[in-house]
């Protein structure tokens, strides 16, 4: 009521305290991090814990997550979870091409890394083969901790800004790579530092 | 496999019945292949569970009875009763020179699937068949990944795996 | 340019374009090709399967549209593609193409020993990953000649463990079900409870998933102390939980309306097709592998086969439902009858010394190392074992020649075979409903395509 009261009084002199400043720039990304919409590309086993982890006892509706888009055109982060065969290549770049500026992809698990397990002849030995990736989360599946762990160093990333630089100097994606977190341990998320 | 040395083999249809582990095996030859299965559908073998097939390049040397001919192909279909609650596993020598067999699809519609995983994995066609394409592989593919002779497709990589 | 021929060209520059494997347009088939996909399994022309399914048997080119569903959608439960042809809104024709995770698992597994054999086939059906590294487990002891011989106590922690995978898998089903259908609060309710099956199973065997807890011999490891009052836990709170999804969605009208009378497959085309589990138990025939060729010790136990009657989407959905309760008084049952004992059979050429046996004795390093680097020998020969999964009947087919690793190992999944069936519930329903068909099946792309 004082804020009220001050502005009746004087005008738009009494308004102090109430004005934030800063670069749009910093607001740009600030709310792209915190409201980045994932893209459905959840392929094998790493798409149930992907699924996991918007479930609620992990909850990535708390990082402005909880949305996967099914249509690439309103999506930001492709999360590339599970493993990528010979078919499916040209199905996942033609989603990369589709997704619109910024975007982001979070390679998930050890099969879309590197190829996992399976290096053989049917799957692409690492996603960063078709797409440039830039958090690389390791795990056979990453346990929804690890899952949000990438997920929050990426958007600590995009935040400071980290990531658009590291892809203007790299040329391709961000190359984070991020260490595993085993499940049952309490630890909390460490993000990145600046 | 072990077969049970008795005095007279059993026959069923005019094939070669044997056991694996327990498990009753008939070894039936390409030429009457269709017809021995028609029997067995008639005798109550109402599901086929399963079709697949096994190159034996590089073990060429696989204990069979004597009246069967090993070939490099072997076709094998795995059978159920459900009112007899019984099983049945039907063995076909296919040879490398004619890599083709006579399809199931018209007793058992089930098997379209199977013998066009057959076919991509193998080679191996099926007469008969209403769509014989490639079902795993991309359509373009080369090669017929589950034949010994086409390599696992590895990367070097820097560490050597246990089994390699 | 027709839309057809333009989608041609912009799917080849990408590189998806499936060609043959695609569904065609009706000028381009055989008359025998429209068949298969029509009424192949009633034997029947396409004229007397449109009248069943109340469709025009030779719409008009003009009139038809061929669309393609996939492989990236939200509701296609994995890398399925589904390229269907409508009338309208009309399901005329549906051709599923796979292939997309196609990860060569079964040549992979000729290279893997038979230890290393469970991580491999774990993966197919990741969903049900116990009842996976079950089967390849059995079939690889009955090779050995080891099948009667395996530990009580290993074989009631197989019998538990798999039942609680097929508590987890149903859970799943009924969230994304659920969120299929459109209640999509049944996606956070299902994974609610799934959460707590995973985590008894983190407790036990150290991964949330894909565990290669069930190895030839017996199990990997002991089950820790205060399982049982874990498992009581979990017994404890499913009931009411499943009372809720009752009256959320079964009795509710809008997901009878959604389900009844959808995807509708009789008995005959069941079997003809090979399809096993829920979608054959929907059509009103009894057959579960735990009662009918029991394996392990299902053959002392008491539940009950659930079976539906009208072989439609509910049934499915009500089967999967019921079999949860199943299950949970399946392993209250096991709960008293665990024995004390060994969890693995005490043969030193299939199973690993315990590690601190290898400090004391050179014997136990050596069969150690063996095992872990070359890999038990397994004597020549061929065996196909099946167990009830989820799914339905998944069997392993391996054929060894006398080394460590398998000669040819092949998985009969599900899965594979249940999918033919798409094509024939799909036929004559809706658009909407081919989503909620797709659901009703419930399968796992990972062991469709292995």
């Amino acid at each position: 009521m004082g804020v009220v009261r001050n502005v009746l009084d004087d005008g738009l002199e009494g308004l102090d305290h109430n004005f934030l400043t800063g670069r749009i720039e910093d607001l740009v990304k600030w709310s792209r991090s915190r409201s980045s919409w994932g893209a459905t590309f959840g392929l094998a086993c790493c798409a149930i814990e992907m699924m996991g982890t918007g479930a609620p006892h992990y909850d990535l509706a708390r990082f402005g997550m909880e949305v996967f888009r099914a249509s690439p055109r309103q999506a930001d982060i492709m999360i590339v979870a599970g493993r990528v065969s010979q078919k499916m290549a040209p199905v996942l770049r033609q989603v990369y091409d589709q997704m619109m500026e910024p975007k982001w992809v979070i390679s998930m698990g050890v099969c879309a890394s590197s190829g996992g397990m399976f290096n053989n002849y049917a799957i692409v030995q690492g996603v960063d083969q078709v797409v440039p990736v830039d958090v690389y989360a390791p795990g056979c599946p990453p346990t929804p901790e690890t899952l949000i762990h990438a997920i929050e160093t990426l958007h600590q990333l995009i935040e400071d800004g980290e990531i658009m630089r590291r892809r203007a100097t790299s040329g391709a994606g961000a190359n984070v790579h991020i260490q595993e977190i085993p499940a049952g341990i309490t630890t909390p998320v460490i993000l990145g530092s600046r | 496999m072990t077969i049970e040395e008795t005095t007279t083999p059993v026959i069923l249809h005019g094939c070669l019945l044997g056991d694996s582990r327990g498990q009753t095996v008939l070894f039936v030859p390409k030429s009457s292949y269709m017809s021995t299965m028609k029997k067995l559908v008639d005798d109550g073998y109402e599901m086929c569970v399963d079709l697949t097939a096994v190159d034996f390049l590089t073990h060429a040397s696989r204990t069979l009875p004597d009246t069967v001919s090993p070939e490099r192909f072997e076709i094998v279909v795995n059978l159920l009763s459900l009112s007899k609650r019984e099983r049945l596993r039907v063995r076909v020598q296919v040879s490398e020179s004619d890599p083709s067999i006579d399809s199931l699809f018209d007793l058992y519609p089930g098997t379209e699937a199977m013998e066009r995983e057959v076919f991509d994995m193998f080679g191996i066609s099926f007469a008969g068949h209403p769509d014989l394409t490639r079902i795993l592989m991309p359509e373009d593919w080369q090669g017929h990944p589950l034949r010994k002779d086409f390599a696992q497709g590895r990367i070097p990589v820097q560490f050597k795996g246990a089994a390699s | 340019m027709t839309p057809r021929e333009s989608d041609t060209i912009i799917s080849a520059a990408a590189g998806t374009n499936e060609g043959n494997q695609e569904l065609r347009s009706r000028s381009e088939l055989t008359a025998k090709e429209v068949m298969r996909e029509v009424g192949a399994v009633l034997r029947m022309s396409e004229a007397d399967a449109a009248l069943l399914a109340e469709v025009e048997a030779d719409p008009g080119e003009d009139q038809t549209m061929i669309i393609n569903m996939g492989p990236q959608h939200p509701s296609t439960h994995g890398v399925l593609r589904l390229m269907l042809e409508l009338k309208g809104e009309t399901v005329l024709r549906c051709k599923p193409i796979i292939g997309y995770l196609h990860t060569g698992m079964e040549k992979t597994g000729e290279s893997l020993t038979f230890m290393q054999g469970g991580t491999n086939v774990t993966r197919m059906d990741y969903l049900s990953p116990l009842n996976n590294e079950l089967v390849f487990s059995m079939a690889t002891e009955k090779l050995l000649g080891i099948d009667g011989d395996i530990p009580e106590r290993a074989v009631w922690i197989r019998m538990l463990l798999s039942e609680l995978n097929r508590m987890s898998s149903h859970l799943l089903f009924m969230a994304s079900n659920g969120m299929d259908i459109g209640a999509v609060s049944m996606m956070l309710y299902g994974w609610r409870e799934r959460e707590v099956v995973l985590r008894f199973f983190q407790k036990v065997t150290g991964l949330r998933m894909n565990h290669n807890f069930i190895r030839p011999g017996g199990v990997a490891a002991d089950l820790p102390a205060g399982w049982r009052d874990d498992v009581m836990s979990i017994l404890d709170m499913l009931p009411d939980r499943l009372g809720e999804y009752d009256v959320l969605m079964t009795n509710q009208p809008i997901w009878r309306e959604r389900l009844q009378g959808v995807g509708v497959i009789t008995q005959a085309e069941a079997i003809a097709l090979g399809a096993t589990g829920p979608i054959l138990r929907s059509t009103g025939l009894a057959w579960d592998l735990r009662r009918d060729m029991p394996y392990m010790h299902y053959d002392e136990l008491e539940f009950d086969v659930i079976v539906g009657s009208y072989g439609d989407a509910f049934d499915r959905y009500a089967i999967r439902l019921n079999e949860i309760r199943e299950s949970m008084r399946i392993v209250r049952q096991i709960l008293d009858r665990v024995p004390s004992g060994d969890f693995r059979i005490q043969d030193k050429k299939v199973t690993p010394p315990p590690r601190a046996r290898i400090d004391e004795s050179m014997e136990a390093l050596i069969h150690h190392f063996k095992i872990f680097t070359e890999g038990f020998k397994v004597p020549e020969g061929e065996v196909y074992v099946a167990i009830e999964s989820p799914r339905g009947e998944v069997g392993c087919y391996i054929a060894s020649d006398g080394s460590p690793t398998p000669y040819r190992m092949h998985v009969r999944a599900p899965s594979f075979v249940n999918v033919q069936a798409l094509p024939h519930m799909m036929r004559g329903g809706l658009v909407a409903d081919a989503v909620a068909v797709i659901s009703s099946v419930d399968p796992v792309l990972g062991e469709v395509d292995r």
